[in-house]
């Protein structure tokens, strides 16, 4: 076991940890734009719980891909060229996303309105679905020659754990985003959010459960039997406390849920970063796949300076914006009128 | 057209989009900062209003540049996985430290400045802006080095046919990048002091044009009020343009000092460093020391390995020598003079290694498209100069308080706007197509680094199909098209709307005093 590759698995699985875990419930609540939301205002209350945040959380994800070009650019070149046509999809759905938020209030029409929240809903939707997908043909492999090239077409990559791990990432944001609107809201909205939790709760969570069983499964790892057990009472935990409407216990379960289950999947992956199904001598490796110790020596410094402020102040962030909103807490619309 | 070519048009359509958008962050971001400063330390209202306003369309055009961020960072591993394989030991870590160093600063302080209005007190907030403005320069520092790296590699070896690196200090203190960042910077300060001085001049020009503000016999203004519009077109309204065009003058002047002073050092090393990008530059077949105004004849490179079409037809002489030497006598080295060189330290051909597919063992044309590198060198030097000559015009013409009551200047001054923004996009047209046919350049000047370079024809993902790319150069190129319509549509309602655009208040509750102070001041 090489210290420095190891050391930098384990930061990119708390790079993606973080991302699924923070933008996991602003996905999620943008996912409720379109399902959940009843009429304008609860949209926009939604909408106003992750104003102030989305965008520091979305960085989690530029970090995670930049970090694995850095630290592993054999994985990063292997994994993002064999999902050219995924991603592209989840690049469209960022890019509308990202503008909604900004552009959907300074719409003049219900139209445009209703344009821009389908936009945030499908967006939000198709990034959840895209990430979970790529994470999950990560873990599980994807039909790769000896230069880590895609073999097969466009769609060699499509297969059942692709499906799961969508599906994993949109259900845990949907709970995780409700369990949010639970602890950021007031009124009806935080009433019928926390009912809706309760019942859908370990439905929900079971997908994701599923692909880190598969992942463990495949790799017959021991080790990673710990952060399973842990994510199963983690579960449990959630599920009792939503049921009590204990909202920030819920929520807390739900997350622990999350970064235990994203531990048993990379600690059941390790030493593979991106296995190949063609051939295990053509799998990328924490290995094969690493930048040198000297690079990866100085990012090492970067992160552990860098790591814990980010922490420091996007929780300050949160400290900050932490009242809740109810409907009655959003101003009335303005139009912007010509002058001149 | 195969995967290759798609996979470097969609590379430039993607990257100049972006940077129209990440120029006016950087530079607006800095003077909505100290406009704030302004609003802090004097507590005038006009200050304020200029905050708001400017920072309202900061953000408008932000958001843009976040959203198309996106795809820049995905593409090297997406269409590019070879030159991710090649590079990412060196290239990766300047962008993953940009991400973890200055973009999560960015985006959080941001989100903080927005909603954070009335909601943090008055000093944190205001230091919000200063944190996210000076971490998007940050940003635009550690990129700058990713991008002089592939134009300047240091630092660096060959180790197992991969670039490894070996001295982070010299990757980050690169020659190239030292004089790159202020250049972009400054340029960036160009596009958003233009963009001041158009809005600005729009507003005094409707101002006069509606009888609001005269002039008495002397062409002094004479500020008056609107009574009918409400309160946002008082006087304050009318010292809000005023400052904003001065400051956006004086910002364009400066701003285009910085561009030429460190363009000049940026040349100096270029001729060092790429000689074969400012012959290509200037189009020039041999040897000489004049700097070309006009040159015609056949400027295309398309496999030619000569350039004898080219007739210089104006000329000024030993300003080439200038520019590159600091003195008029020194010969600088032609096209016809580099080939044999390039050729005979790099080969003729390209290798036979399958890493280059159909052209693997073809002849390697080392003369970059003469049309795009000569052309886009003066339309980066021509835009960039008439917008500092605007600039310094408008400040004279304006000095007796107010426009000239002209619809021909103040439609002028608006679509001058887009000058400084035709600049810096010529700028960046010029040196990325001026490096090829290598995507890392190699460095002429150190030992033991010579064999640090990249064919971009090596570079694209070997696994990617043409249609893969073609998808996606598509799907891109169209969403960026109506986004750009939208962005602009959007900037223009806004501007239209002058301050009550920013400030509702101004509009909806004029002088009812009382705050409800359960809404929030801010929401989207």
């Amino acid at each position: 076991m090489e210290f420095l590759p190891t050391l930098w698995f384990i930061l990119i699985a708390v790079l993606w940890g973080g991302y699924l875990f923070l933008e996991g419930f602003d996905l999620g609540v943008g996912m409720l734009m379109k399902t959940f939301a009843r009429n304008e205002k609860q949209r926009r209350v939604l909408l106003n719980t992750i104003g102030p945040v989305w965008d520091g959380n979305e960085v989690w994800l530029i970090t995670a891909g930049a970090a694995t070009f850095a630290a592993f650019p054999y994985w990063y070149a292997s994994l993002f060229s064999a999902l050219y046509v995924p991603l592209v999809l989840v690049l469209v759905a960022l890019i509308f996303r990202a503008v909604a938020f900004e552009y959907r209030g300074k719409a003049h029409t219900r139209t445009a309105r209703n344009a821009w929240d389908w936009a945030i809903c499908l967006g939000s939707f198709t990034a959840a679905f895209g990430v979970g997908a790529m994470l999950a043909l990560s873990t599980t492999g994807l039909p790769l020659n000896a230069n880590g090239d895609r073999v097969g077409g466009p769609f060699a990559w499509f297969n059942m754990y692709a499906v799961l791990g969508g599906i994993g990432v949109v259900a845990f944001c949907l709970v995780q985003g409700l369990a949010f609107l639970g602890l950021k809201t007031d009124g009806e909205i935080r009433t019928r959010a926390a009912r809706i939790l309760a019942r859908w709760l370990p439905v929900a969570l079971l997908p994701l459960a599923a692909w880190a069983v598969a992942v463990v499964l495949l790799n017959h790892s021991a080790t990673a039997l710990a952060p399973l057990a842990l994510a199963v009472c983690a579960l449990v935990f959630a599920w009792i406390h939503a049921r009590k409407t204990n909202e920030g216990l819920a929520f807390t379960g739900m997350g622990i849920f999350l970064l235990a289950g994203v531990a048993a999947i990379f600690v059941a992956a390790y030493p593979n970063v991106l296995p190949s199904t063609i051939d295990a001598a053509y799998n990328l490796t924490v290995t094969n796949a690493s930048s040198s110790p000297y690079t990866l020596g100085l990012m090492s410094i970067v992160a552990a300076f860098g790591l814990p402020l980010v922490l420091a102040y996007q929780g300050w962030t949160y400290w900050v914006f932490r009242k809740r909103i109810s409907e009655a807490h959003i101003p009335d619309a303005h139009a912007v009128t010509p002058i001149v | 057209m195969d995967a290759l070519e798609i996979a470097r048009w969609q590379f430039g359509i993607t990257t100049v989009y972006h940077f129209l958008m990440v120029p006016l962050t950087i530079g607006l971001g800095l003077v909505v900062a100290v406009l704030q400063t302004a609003w802090h330390r004097t507590g005038k209202e006009e200050y304020l209003r200029m905050t708001k306003f400017w920072g309202k369309l900061f953000l408008i055009n932000f958001i843009m540049g976040v959203a198309t961020g996106i795809v820049q960072e995905f593409q090297f591993g997406m269409a590019w996985s070879e030159y991710s394989r090649f590079v990412g030991d060196v290239f990766g870590a300047p962008l993953a430290m940009e991400a973890l160093l200055a973009f999560f600063v960015e985006s959080t302080f941001l989100g903080l400045w927005i909603f954070g209005w009335d909601r943090l007190p008055r000093r944190i907030h205001l230091a919000a802006i200063w944190i996210a403005s000076l971490a998007s320069i940050l940003s635009a520092y550690f990129i700058l080095v990713a991008n002089s790296w592939m134009q300047h590699p240091v630092g660096t070896e060959i180790i197992n046919g991969r670039a490894v690196m070996t001295d982070a200090w010299a990757v980050f203190t690169n020659n190239t990048a030292l004089v790159t960042f202020p250049h972009t910077i400054f340029g960036a300060f160009a596009v958003a002091g233009g963009f001041l001085l158009g809005i600005s001049w729009y507003h005094l020009y409707k101002r006069r044009h509606s009888g609001i503000d005269t002039v008495d016999a002397d062409g002094k203004v004479v500020v008056g009020e609107s009574a009918t519009l409400g309160r946002n077109r008082d006087k304050v309204d009318y010292r809000v343009w005023i400052k904003s065009l001065r400051i956006g003058a004086v910002v364009a002047m400066v701003a285009f000092a910085g561009v030429a002073l460190s363009g000049h050092a940026q040349a100096q090393l270029m001729i060092q460093q790429q000689p074969m990008k400012m012959a290509a530059a200037e189009a020039a077949c041999h040897d000489g020391t004049g700097f070309s105004l006009l040159s015609i004849g056949d400027l295309r490179s398309g496999g030619a390995t000569t350039c004898d079409d080219v007739v210089g037809v104006f000329e000024i002489p030993g300003l080439l020598s200038f520019l590159a030497h600091d003195n008029f006598t020194t010969e600088v080295k032609g096209v016809n003079t580099l080939l044999p060189e390039y050729q005979e330290k790099y080969g003729t051909h390209l290798p036979d290694n399958p890493i280059y597919g159909d052209r693997a063992g073809t002849e390697i044309n080392y003369l970059p498209v003469m049309e795009v590198t000569y052309w886009g060198f003066r339309l980066m030097i021509t835009l960039g100069g008439l917008s500092a000559v605007a600039a310094a015009v408008a400040l004279w013409l304006t000095r007796k308080g107010t426009v000239p009551h002209s619809k021909w200047i103040s439609r002028l001054a608006l679509f001058g706007m887009l000058a400084p923004f035709g600049a810096n996009s010529a700028g960046w047209i010029f040196t990325e197509m001026g490096r090829q046919p290598f995507v890392v350049a190699p460095n002429p000047s150190f030992e033991g680094i010579d064999q640090v370079f990249m064919y971009t024809a090596a570079a694209v993902s070997p696994g990617v199909s043409a249609g893969e790319m073609l998808f996606s150069l598509i799907v891109l190129t169209l969403i960026y098209a109506v986004l750009l319509v939208v962005e602009v549509v959007l900037l223009t309602r806004y501007v239209r709307g002058g301050i009550g655009s920013a400030m509702p208040e101004l509009h909806d509750r004029p002088d009812d005093g009382q705050k409800d102070t359960d809404v929030l001041s801010f929401a989207y």
